[in-house]
């Protein structure tokens, strides 16, 4: 449904989306990630219709962002930056302005509004002014006046920035309940919102496209990934951790504080059975056992520093 | 089903009525409304001329509007690009071309209702006697088509800047150059440069019109001020988008 090819955009000598190439489908929950001024939101904006690629393609349902421009905007729904609205209307006024806009008419727009109103709980703010809103719920109109024509793709630029966590919750349920038969981009820097709600997660740094893989993917790079954490009894501490480097497929035992260790396995190894048997062979009690999940932010500083530096 | 509306016109309305979201519509209204009774009755001495027209009252528009238009087209762009909004309007479904004219569209119209609510001094000189009503109708007419040529400049300026004030300044700057334009010839220069600049002068076409006499050239001229300044304001935003 997206299809990018060689996507550029260059400002003077800067170049700030360089030659990226993707293709996603209806039902993927695309999450572009990257350090800030990366392009992430360079790239939406061209998605989205309001920035004019420098050179390269992007289309939307087949229709060419700049070619055909308006049926693109038609089947695009587009949360900007900091979800701007006009502050003095109110969230009922800015919604049917853009239904309006959007070509709506009738019955199915009256419905459409309710239905989007009632899945933001915008109902008890409907008659504020926007201004006058609180950052959750201006958000919360930002996103919904992207979804009132219910489109087929929906860019969503840092839907969660600065909300509390269970705000972000909420955005992130909603994200996941219109997933299946819309394709969704969320350009964030919180990493476990990949986990949260994408189906595939995108690396970009430097205007450059640096990993495009699932979640699990990414979160396998981590060298933490399926390792194990346990804290032995003080007295076993020094025979424990020898016990454990000698184990195979172990990479390294890390001492990570004064009672815990932390065993980090050879690439693609589960290491849980084999410690848990070992510990118990030997007869050796712990306080406490568990595997590690990847660690997302020194996977994604490994990434974008390696994609900086060559 | 009714048929879906016309984005242009839906933004026009939303425009239209932004301009009365907040109180600042009624006070520009009431100022104006003063100034220009203020100029008429004060500065035109209308009682004292005692004649039953209201060119006293038409002759100062292009001062006015000086001040006057710029206050209504400060905000168009200049609102949008620093509240963010821009980047809202330019993603939804509607050609940049008729964003700007909507826009500018909602301003005249805004204009004409502060000219029209000064139509009870119509009434009132057809009441003391027997005024050129045809004549008053062409000065109507050419103050709202000169007021419509300050908003395009003024549009056009909005959208160079994401600050309102500085977009005021830049538009009565470029206002006041076309009124004094026409007092060009005064500084007793000739040649086809003085002649053409004299030609852009409002203030000689708007007095042409104002005097009843229907020459198509000089609401022609308006109307080419409006479209060259309505141009350059989508030129601009093109140009501008990724500031």
């Amino acid at each position: 449904m997206i299809k990018i090819n060689e996507l550029t955009k260059r400002y003077g000598e800067f170049v700030a989306v360089d030659r990226l190439t993707f293709a996603v489908d209806a039902g993927e929950v695309l999450g572009f990630l990257g350090p800030n001024g990366a392009g992430k939101s360079t790239t939406m904006k061209m998605l989205a219709g309001f920035l004019s690629p420098s050179s390269g393609t992007a289309s939307v349902c087949g229709f060419d962002v700049e070619q055909d421009a308006m049926q693109a905007k038609r089947v695009v729904g587009y949360l900007p930056e900091g979800a701007p609205a006009y502050g003095e209307m109110t969230p009922k006024s800015f919604l049917s302005f853009i239904a309006d806009v959007r070509g709506l008419t009738g019955s199915a727009r009256t419905e459409r509004l309710g239905q989007v109103v009632e899945l933001l709980g915008l109902n008890k703010v409907l008659e504020q002014p926007i201004e006058t809103l609180s950052k959750g719920f201006k958000r919360r109109v930002g996103i919904a006046q992207a979804i009132v024509h219910d489109p087929k793709v929906l860019i969503l630029d840092e839907p969660t920035d600065g909300l509390d966590p269970n705000q972000k919750h909420e955005v992130r349920n909603l994200i996941r309940s219109m997933a299946k038969d819309k394709l969704i981009i969320v350009s964030t820097h919180i990493l476990e919102e990949v986990n949260a709600v994408c189906t595939r997660a995108m690396v970009i740094a430097g205007g450059k496209l640096l990993a495009d893989e699932t979640p699990e993917q990414f979160e396998a790079r981590s060298r933490y990934f399926g390792a194990v954490s346990l804290q032995p009894k003080a007295a076993d501490f020094a025979h424990v951790q020898g016990a454990l480097e000698s184990l195979s497929g172990v990479a390294e035992v890390e001492v990570a504080s004064e009672q815990r260790l932390i065993v980090l396995p050879k690439p693609g190894v589960r290491l849980f059975d084999p410690v848990n048997t070992m510990l118990r062979e030997k007869g050796i009690a712990v306080e406490d056992l568990s595997v590690l999940r990847g660690r997302l932010d020194e996977v994604f500083r490994s990434i974008t520093e390696q994609g900086v530096r060559s | 089903m009714s048929a879906a509306a016309n984005p242009m016109r839906v933004l026009m309305r939303r425009e239209f009525q932004s301009y009365f979201a907040t109180p600042v519509a009624y006070v520009f209204l009431i100022i104006f409304l003063i100034l220009a009774g203020f100029t008429t009755f004060w500065l035109g001495n209308w009682f004292e001329v005692n004649q039953p027209n209201l060119s006293a009252f038409f002759q100062y528009h292009p001062w006015l509007y000086l001040v006057l238009m710029p206050a209504i087209a400060m905000r168009t762009w200049a609102e949008e690009r620093n509240a963010g909004t821009i980047e809202l309007l330019l993603t939804l479904p509607i050609e940049l071309k008729h964003a700007v004219f909507a826009k500018f569209l909602a301003a005249w119209a805004f204009a004409g209702l502060a000219l029209l609510l000064t139509t009870p001094m119509w009434i009132l000189v057809n009441y003391l006697g027997e005024p050129d009503n045809g004549v008053i109708f062409a000065s109507y007419l050419g103050s709202w088509l000169m007021a419509g040529a300050f908003l395009a400049i003024g549009t056009c300026m909005s959208a160079s800047t994401r600050s309102q004030v500085i977009a005021f300044v830049l538009t009565v700057v470029i206002g006041l150059l076309f009124l004094v334009f026409g007092f060009i010839n005064l500084t007793g220069g000739s040649g086809w440069l003085v002649e053409l600049i004299a030609s852009l002068g409002f203030i000689t076409h708007f007095n042409s019109i104002a005097k009843g006499v229907f020459d198509l050239r000089d609401m022609l001229f308006f109307f080419a001020v409006i479209g060259v300044f309505l141009y350059a304001t989508i030129a601009v935003i093109e140009m501008k988008k990724a500031d």
